[in-house]
């Protein structure tokens, strides 16, 4: 591979994880909607270019199910979904924002550390997709925690995902990629959007996991 | 006859999804329930057949000796759950809990998971496997949800969450089982089937190996309920329709554990990756001592019993993880008695519940005086689970304590205190909920006790006498595993 390729390859991919440390952030539900669509383009970039290089036309329908689904479908019905229920003005974090940029860093080198001491063998590109991917996949597990508003932890497990796909397209040749990224994409949009908020919002009036929390019958 | 046999793998895969086309569009809950129990019966038949004409593996489907064994537990359980079902779901239409529509949706769900699970366990490919445990978990997801109580919702969302999370670690580790394979076995499909993979797996690179299996355990270790990434389960179990409890724990949580054995047997073929056992015996032993010691503090009885799964199923896990012929074997054995009691546990549970009208401990008294055959099935149940001779957990249990003071006497302790520990808090609990003064409702109820005593019998006989032909498979089976 020319060295071109694998720059811009490493480009969008390094982009990737930097949206993803910007989500992190985000306490605005809009904002975050937007970055996440970001999110989705720069991997759907990455993707596309991922099935130029490696020649694997069948990765182009994953990089257009990215773009179309994740980048416009959901970002707009969640903006719906959202603006419905009337929360759109604040995302309450459980952790500050500085400690959970602090601890994205901390996963970030970790992932880096690891993967790239365990995949001596492998080529460049796919050492640094994994790499990434991990970054990826640790820092959407960090929103989901940090996060309690419904809506946001759903952001966080789809962007967590953005990161599989990544790893799974940076696999070189790998089978059922393209079935795996559809799989995912239907289902979550099935559950999340159709079913949970709905019924969620039918029954508190607020998407807000805390108020779920107190309902608990566990301790009397 | 011959074809239907000889395409049963077939059969099993494509009857419970046909059936649940053919459901979704059925109106009336009786002839679904019948409809629903009729093709899990085929099902199971079609299960058993495996024994006689086992099919070639190909690309995407394998049948072994191991996987049968899955598979005709899980479409056994499968059958007598939908039989129990009948009667419960009639109860919750009755009561109001339930529409017509919800259960509608109720039983084409139960086929379509069906029909995941057993894809989970014949799928050659570990990349189709994953689909089908994802696919598994959705719809259990949807249907812990189903009465859309408060509570109801909040454990389907946990459920979600967590069992999202897991399902993603495991496909990390998939994604990294292949980029091991790939400078091995080349590009393309042969880096994601099984049996490709175990006859190459010597000579893939460890440490992404290892690697992987953290991901693999951790991912699919969720899916098994083991501690600390538990906290979906209880909640699963106590706030969906019992049916469902029953299928969580007798079934799902053998598929997830499948999965991390057809993972342990790669590790185990290469030289220079890590031991897997440690890393489950470790996970095992702290999902049994720590939902031994919840168990105590329970107050909702389904609740209880999900403590119980974690504990027996850090159980299993520990004793696979120690490996060799006799632990394997006792593992293999607890695990086909812990579905069938547990499956029992949550039957008599469930028309216990629906009976009294509450789930709470402290509310149920005197069940033996108000309903002899519940009551004293409930108390054959967990004197089972609780490993008591003689019945077949109390023999597995000994198996593997007994292994584990041969092999590695340390790990003994904390086992045994945390097998002692469980026994104590059932016994405890299992005093107020049968004995004593009854009270609430002692209205008889009308539900179909047979499954609950099947599976009771099953599990007394196999403490009694184990015939020889299930002991020749598991003996064969344990040497399988390592």
């Amino acid at each position: 591979m020319d060295r071109l390729s694998f720059d811009i390859a490493h480009l969008v991919a390094g982009g990737l994880v930097l949206v993803s440390f910007m989500l992190l952030y985000q306490d605005r539900l809009f904002a975050l909607l937007n970055m996440f669509a970001l999110q989705a383009v720069v991997l759907a970039l990455s993707v596309g270019w991922q099935a130029y290089v490696q020649d694997a036309p069948h990765l182009y329908i994953t990089a257009a199910i990215t773009l179309a689904f994740k980048a416009i479908v959901i970002p707009v019905a969640l903006h719906r979904i959202v603006a419905r229920l009337g929360i759109h003005r604040e995302v309450e974090t459980v952790v500050a924002t500085v400690p959970t940029m602090l601890a994205g860093i901390a996963l970030v080198s970790l992932s880096m550390v690891v993967m790239l001491r365990v995949t001596q063998g492998a080529d460049a590109l796919a050492r640094e997709d994994l790499a990434f991917a991990l970054s990826v996949v640790l820092l959407g597990l960090l929103m989901m925690v940090t996060r309690r508003n419904a809506v946001s932890q759903v952001v966080g497990f789809m962007s967590l995902e953005n990161g599989l796909i990544l790893a799974a397209t940076g696999a070189k040749g790998m089978p059922l990629v393209v079935e795996i990224s559809v799989a995912f994409s239907i289902l979550i949009a099935l559950i999340v959007i159709g079913i949970f908020l709905f019924r969620i919002r039918e029954r508190f009036d607020s998407v807000d996991l805390q108020a779920l929390d107190e309902s608990r019958g566990e301790s009397r | 006859m011959t074809a239907l046999i000889e395409n049963n793998v077939y059969l099993i895969l494509f009857l419970p999804p046909a059936t649940a086309v053919v459901l979704m569009m059925l109106p009336g809950y009786l002839l679904s329930a019948r409809l629903n129990m009729a093709s899990s019966f085929l099902t199971f038949l079609a299960a058993v057949s495996l024994f006689v004409a086992k099919p070639a593996s190909g690309n995407y489907l394998l049948v072994d000796d191991l996987n049968i064994v899955f598979v005709v537990l899980n479409t056994f359980v499968a059958f007598t759950t939908s039989v129990f079902s009948a009667s419960y779901i009639a109860h919750e239409l009755e009561t109001g809990h339930l529409s017509e529509l919800h259960l509608r949706f109720y039983h084409t769900l139960y086929q379509v998971l069906l029909g995941a699970m057993n894809l989970a366990l014949v799928a050659n490919n570990i990349g189709l496997m994953w689909v089908a445990i994802e696919v598994a978990t959705l719809t259990t997801v949807l249907m812990v949800g189903i009465y859309r109580t408060d509570r109801a919702l909040e454990a389907a969302w946990k459920y979600f969450i967590l069992g999202s999370v897991g399902i993603a670690l495991a496909l990390f580790g998939t994604i990294l089982i292949y980029m091991a394979a790939r400078p091995v076995v080349g590009e393309g499909l042969n880096g994601m089937v099984w049996t490709v993979l175990i006859v190459h797996v010597a000579k893939f690179d460890p440490a992404l190996l290892d690697l992987a299996f953290v991901f693999l355990l951790l991912g699919y270790g969720t899916k098994v309920g083991l501690a600390p990434l538990h906290a979906w389960l209880p909640d699963a179990h106590a706030e969906g329709p019992t049916p469902i409890s029953a299928v969580l724990s007798g079934l799902l949580l053998n598929v997830a554990l499948y999965a991390v054995l057809r993972f342990k047997l790669l590790m185990a073929a290469n030289p220079l990756a890590m031991a897997p056992g440690p890393l489950m015996e470790t996970l095992g032993l702290l999902s049994l001592v720590f939902a031994a010691f919840m168990l105590y503090r329970r107050q909702d009885i389904k609740r209880m019993f999900a403590y119980s799964s974690i504990e027996h199923m850090g159980i299993i896990t520990f004793a696979f993880g120690m490996g060799g012929p006799l632990a394997n074997f006792a593992g293999l054995l607890h695990m086909t008695m812990h579905s069938l009691t547990k499956s029992a546990i949550f039957f008599a549970v469930g028309q216990i519940a629906q009976a009294k009208g509450t789930q709470k401990i402290d509310d149920i008294r005197g069940l033996t005086l108000s309903h002899p055959v519940l009551g004293w099935g409930l108390v054959l149940g967990v004197v089972a689970i609780a490993g008591m001779p003689p019945t077949g957990v109390f023999m597995s249990e000994f198996l593997v304590a007994g292994s584990t003071i041969a092999r590695a006497p340390l790990l003994a302790v904390p086992l045994v205190i945390g097998l002692l520990v469980a026994f104590g808090a059932l016994m405890w609990r299992l005093h107020g909920l049968a004995f004593g003064e009854p009270t609430g409702s002692t209205t008889p109820v009308a539900a179909s006790s047979l499954p609950l005593v099947t599976h009771l019998g099953l599990v007394l006989l196999a403490g009694i006498w184990l015939p020889p032909p299930l002991v020749a498979w598991f003996q064969h089976v344990a040497a399988m595993l390592h």
